[in-house]
């Protein structure tokens, strides 16, 4: 297929990807929030629980470039959900979904590009008084719902073909780097001293996380115990049965890239078996050993490199004027 | 000529319903009162959620519309659709011959019929295709031959449509919309089909493809999403199974056209082009173009490639050529106009610009090279502001316009907020030159909503209508 149409695809499931799992990190954020235990009087900036969402997606300047004065609920809200100048708020998002499948509608089912205009001209009706009024958690349902039915329709009514592949390999990259950034930061910003270890407000912290990637009860179907780091990290990293954890996107990425790559395009499917195979042969000790911190940066950065190979082979490659791919580093903003 | 009720396709001059819409007649009165509302609200909620829109330009508000879809057909008696499709495949047949002979030998201009600077003086006309030879001699692929009815039997072509005509989505979205809607219907009328429609494109487009290609690679090729057609240009690609492309996802090395593919390059024989000549390529044509593949022309000229339409195809449809289509049929075919022009004033002449300058309230005056209903003025419906407005433009460049007697289009019954009431139409059939030159049983009937308006142009607030063909039976 056309490399463009690839990206498009490729950004279109990112994008949606990328909205359920800004919902449910704002829903999670939003629980946390009400807890009694919230920790305003601590000596991390960051410890207040709506400074999360900004620090996760890396976009706290962003936000205070647009927002000054104190940082309150209602204004993350609005910036998180449907401030269209924020490229990264769920309204922003799906609007780029909406125009990635737009121009793509010739390559998928009717129904699914139904689904996804569907989705579209809803979330525009949406006011932001009809928001608040409607009440927060129901938006984020709704969001999850739209992103668990695109899905469910591209898996029940979309050809096995190369587009196909380019979709789920939007969603699994996505939610990896997602899973990646969500650990990280719970690592580095949540953590109460030490004294509170174990404590109250550190089960609901970690708890909170395991449910922002629907991960809660399965964590308690699996070690029927309490929560610690190191098993969240387990679970989250290296469990393949967990259909958000890293394991678990790195086996559909690598199945998927065996599938695409050719002879001449083998780095892609290389380095996807090398960050899979770190993955299947890992063990948590390991993991503890070199740091969360420093494990996960390490990955995120192998993530990326797997998606400027994907640009080179796949995505945005570029010819020289014998009709050679030059293999060069391309920037790829999405679209 | 208005002061006699227009042609109404529906009820004859004593009221009666005409034969061929009688069998509708008769399944609507069994329907309940609500019926029609209910169905329409259905049509317009269908198509929005769809996405089956058109772009309107200089909207800012929203670019999106979906396009009105009137729920009642228009429907054509066996022997009309005769003379409408031989008439204009015999209008193709000779604007084909024309533009083979503009970029070859030029006899027509030898002969005298039509002035050498009409031709090698318009702005459409492509000298870099002179002499070049096209697959076929195919100029016109795709034609789109705008038809209007004035009496039973009595046919004007208003215009050749020749570049890139578009519509043809609607066309057949129409018709699928009319089955999902009252699918009982079909089984009381014999409405021929239609749907084959992009198997004969895709047919005539591989019969085109250069000599090397023995399974020749086809593509279609839109301006990109923000174009007004950019959802036609989807819709055939999906249709036709071939990929739709945009400038960037080709390129030219070695005079051979590639796409840029995720396996990598892939040969390109036939592209199906929906952008204009001008972007096609910013090395020959305009440089500024970001829309087009630099080196595509060389390509074409080189053999390599097959554009569909041919390039400079323009000189053969602009309203001031117009006027010679009767006089290409008698020379290049030997046959008599089988469809009529409507009488044509070349306000370049002076009697005729004189004539008029006298009579602009009662006249159509249109742009040599307008389409889509911009930059014409429509004297009965006008009012004295606009129409002294309109002279002044005439009187700054008058070879830029033509004008036409205001026809008294035929109406067809439109469902119109509660009521079913007679609007004006025009048909727009799609016709398909490749071994053979061929058009599918129907078209494009575009209805001026608003009471009276003689504009059908979608972006001047006209609506679509599926059109029925009856076949004999």
């Amino acid at each position: 297929m056309l490399s463009r149409q690839a990206n498009n695809l490729y950004w279109m499931s990112r994008q949606i990807e990328r909205a359920e799992n800004t919902a449910r990190l704002l829903d999670v954020t939003y629980r946390m929030s009400l807890l009694p235990y919230r920790i305003t009087d601590s000596e991390q900036a960051w410890a207040e629980p709506w400074a999360l969402p900004l620090v996760i997606n890396g976009l706290a300047s962003d936000y205070y470039d647009s927002n000054p004065g104190p940082l309150t609920s209602d204004k993350v809200l609005r910036f998180m959900v449907l401030d269209s100048t924020n490229p990264s708020s769920i309204y922003s998002l799906m609007h780029a979904a909406r125009e990635n499948g737009r121009s793509m509608r010739g390559v998928m089912t009717a129904e699914m590009y139904e689904d996804l205009n569907a989705m579209w001209l809803e979330l525009r009706g949406r006011s932001e008084v009809a928001l608040n009024q409607g009440g927060i958690n129901e938006f984020f349902e709704w969001i999850k719902t739209q992103s668990h039915q695109f899905r469910g329709v591209t898996f029940g009514t979309m050809l096995r073909d190369e587009a196909y592949q380019f979709i789920r390999l939007g969603t699994f990259m996505e939610r990896a780097d997602n899973t990646v950034r969500l650990l990280d930061v719970k690592y580095h910003t949540l953590l109460p001293s030490p004294a509170e270890v174990g404590g109250a407000v550190d089960y609901y912290q970690w708890s909170a996380m395991l449910r922002s990637v629907s991960a809660l009860s399965s964590y308690r179907r699996i070690y029927r115990d309490v929560i610690t780091p190191t098993r969240v990290a387990e679970l989250l990293i290296l469990r393949e049965d967990l259909p958000r954890s890293l394991h678990a996107c790195m086996n559909e990425i690598y199945e998927i890239l065996r599938g695409l790559c050719r002879r001449d395009s083998m780095e892609p499917e290389r380095l996807a078996g090398e960050l899979h195979a770190q993955l299947h042969f890992g063990r948590v000790e390991q993991v503890m050993e070199t740091g969360l911190h420093e494990y996960l940066m390490e990955f995120l950065e192998k993530l990326h490199s797997l998606n400027d190979e994907l640009n080179d082979h796949f995505l945005a490659p570029v010819y020289d004027h014998y009709g050679k791919n030059t293999l060069g580093r391309t920037q790829n903003q999405g679209a | 000529m208005n002061s006699t009720r227009p042609y109404d396709e529906m009820r004859a001059a004593d009221g009666s319903i005409r034969p061929h819409y009688r069998a509708h007649a008769e399944w609507l009165a069994e329907k309940p009162e609500d019926f029609l509302p209910q169905k329409q609200r259905e049509a317009n909620a269908l198509y929005t959620r769809q996405g089956i829109t058109f772009a309107v330009y200089g909207d800012e508000s929203g670019t999106e519309r979906s396009i009105p879809f009137d729920i009642i057909p228009r429907i054509i008696r066996p022997a009309a659709w005769k003379i409408i499709n031989d008439g204009a495949c015999q209008r193709v047949r000779a604007l084909n011959a024309f533009l083979k002979d503009v970029y070859h030998g030029q006899e027509i201009i030898k002969a005298g019929l039509i002035p050498a600077a009409q031709v090698t003086g318009n702005p459409a006309y492509r000298p870099e295709m002179q002499g070049m030879k096209v697959p076929g001699d195919v100029y016109v692929h795709i034609a789109g031959v705008d038809i209007v009815k004035t009496d039973d039997g009595q046919f004007f072509v208003l215009e050749d449509n020749l570049r890139t005509p578009s519509g043809v989505s609607y066309m057949l979205e129409n018709r699928k919309m009319m089955m999902r809607l009252f699918p009982d219907l079909f089984g009381r009328m014999p409405v021929a089909p239609i749907d084959h429609y992009t198997d004969v494109l895709l047919e005539n487009l591989r019969a085109v493809a250069p000599d090397h290609a023995s399974h020749p690679t086809v593509v279609v090729m839109t301006p990109g999403s923000y174009n007004s057609a950019y959802f036609e240009h989807a819709f055939l690609a999906q249709q036709m199974g071939v990929e739709l492309v945009e400038g960037e996802d080709l390129f030219v090395a070695n005079d051979i056209v590639y796409m840029r593919t995720t396996e990598g390059p892939q040969r390109v024989d036939v592209i199906y082009r929906r952008i204009d000549d001008d972007y096609l390529d910013p090395l020959a044509f305009r440089p500024d173009s970001t829309l087009g593949v630099p080196g595509i022309f060389a390509a074409y000229r080189a053999g390599n490639v097959t554009l569909a339409n041919a390039i400079g195809t323009g000189v053969a449809d602009d309203k001031s050529t117009y006027l010679y289509v009767p006089q290409m049929i008698e020379f290049y075919l030997g046959e008599k106009p089988i469809i009529s022009n409507v009488p044509t004033y070349m306000l370049s002449k002076p009697d005729d610009l004189a004539y008029t300058l006298a009579h602009l309230p009662e006249l159509v005056v249109k742009e040599v090279q307008g389409s889509g209903g911009y930059g014409m003025l429509v004297g009965p419906t006008s009012t004295k502001e606009q129409i002294a407005e309109f002279r002044k433009r005439i009187e700054q460049n008058p070879a830029n316009y033509i004008a036409q007697p205001t026809l008294a289009l035929s109406t067809c019954p439109t469902f119109c907020d509660s009521d079913i009431l007679p609007r004006h139409v025009d048909l727009r059939p799609y016709v398909l030159s490749g071994k053979t030159v061929t058009l599918v049983p129907g078209g494009l009937t575009r209805v001026a909503l608003r009471e009276g308006s003689l504009v059908v142009n979608s972006s001047q607030g006209g609506g679509t209508k599926d059109t029925w063909v009856l076949e004999d039976n």
